[in-house]
């Protein structure tokens, strides 16, 4: 059975890769590039597998899943730059899928105990976009 | 790794087919089968797999927008579904056979280095149409 939560942050990035020249950074990102940044609400889905353990009737506690949601994405990354505030943003891009890759890195050892694992992590950077994470390298 | 891109397009049609006589239209497709044609907001999502790479993107947004308005929107935009789009030609449009449609449409030379993952049509908010790419 699956559990999904939802959480939201607002956060401002820029999206340029370090190694590469001001063009061609404009060329891959567009105006994800500009300079000074800018920002989005993200809108967090996490879906956790599992089934419902035979006392309680739940797959997971929801107020320590609420918890765990705030400790590692909301706290570290609400109202913040993600390049300069949030680590490993200062060197890795923070486009979409690498700040899905980065949730799923810090929610996967909290969440994956017993038969529950964490299923997959859906980021929605606007509501016209947003990308889907599974664990796969 | 999964990227998913919402595109609108706004179209009228009609649900007739050849197979059936008037009666029998009238009753299979209801209102749909109002002879002078209706219209929707369709909600397209267009979903494309792959791995972010160097860049940290699994598809570059502008070329993904580029090949979905050049193959989708500009030709079903504002455009009778029934009379206006050559592959719907002899095909009753259906959300479903649209999504066939739309789906080949993007499918032929697919030009990105991701694959493309499936198409997902809204025709409403309670009608929704959901395709997964198997090539």
């Amino acid at each position: 059975m699956l559990l999904t939560r939802k959480a939201e942050f607002s956060a401002s990035h820029v999206c340029a890769h370090p190694g590469w020249s001001e063009e061609r950074n404009r060329t891959v990102y567009g105006a994800n590039a500009n300079p000074n940044g800018h920002g989005h609400n993200y809108l967090l889905e996490v879906t956790l597998e599992g089934d419902p353990d035979p006392v309680t009737g739940m797959i997971f506690d929801l107020r320590e899943l609420k918890d765990i949601l705030n400790e590692e994405v909301v706290e570290p990354m609400d109202h913040r730059h993600l390049n300069r505030e949030v680590p490993p943003f200062d060197k890795i891009v923070p486009t979409t899928e690498n700040v899905a890759i980065e949730i799923w890195r810090r929610l996967a050892p909290r969440l994956s105990r017993g038969g529950v694992k964490l299923a997959n992590v859906r980021l929605y950077e606007t509501s016209d976009l947003y990308v889907d994470y599974g664990g796969e390298s | 790794m999964k990227l998913t891109r919402r595109y609108q397009f706004s179209a009228s049609h009609r649900l007739d087919t050849p197979a059936l006589g008037p009666q029998a239209n009238r009753e299979l497709y209801g209102k749909c089968n109002n002879p002078h044609g209706h219209g929707h907001n369709y909600l397209l999502d267009v979903t494309v797999a792959g791995s972010p790479g160097e860049s940290g993107q699994i598809a570059s947004r502008a070329e993904l927008d580029t090949v979905v308005r050049e193959r989708v929107l500009a030709r079903y935009d504002h455009r009778n579904l029934n009379a206006d789009v050559p592959e719907l030609s002899g095909v009753v449009p259906t959300t479903e056979n649209l999504a066939v449609a739309i789906e080949r449409a993007l499918l032929a030379n697919w030009p990105l280095p991701a694959r493309l993952a499936g198409v997902r049509i809204q025709e409403t908010d309670r009608n929704i149409f959901e395709l997964e790419t198997k090539r």
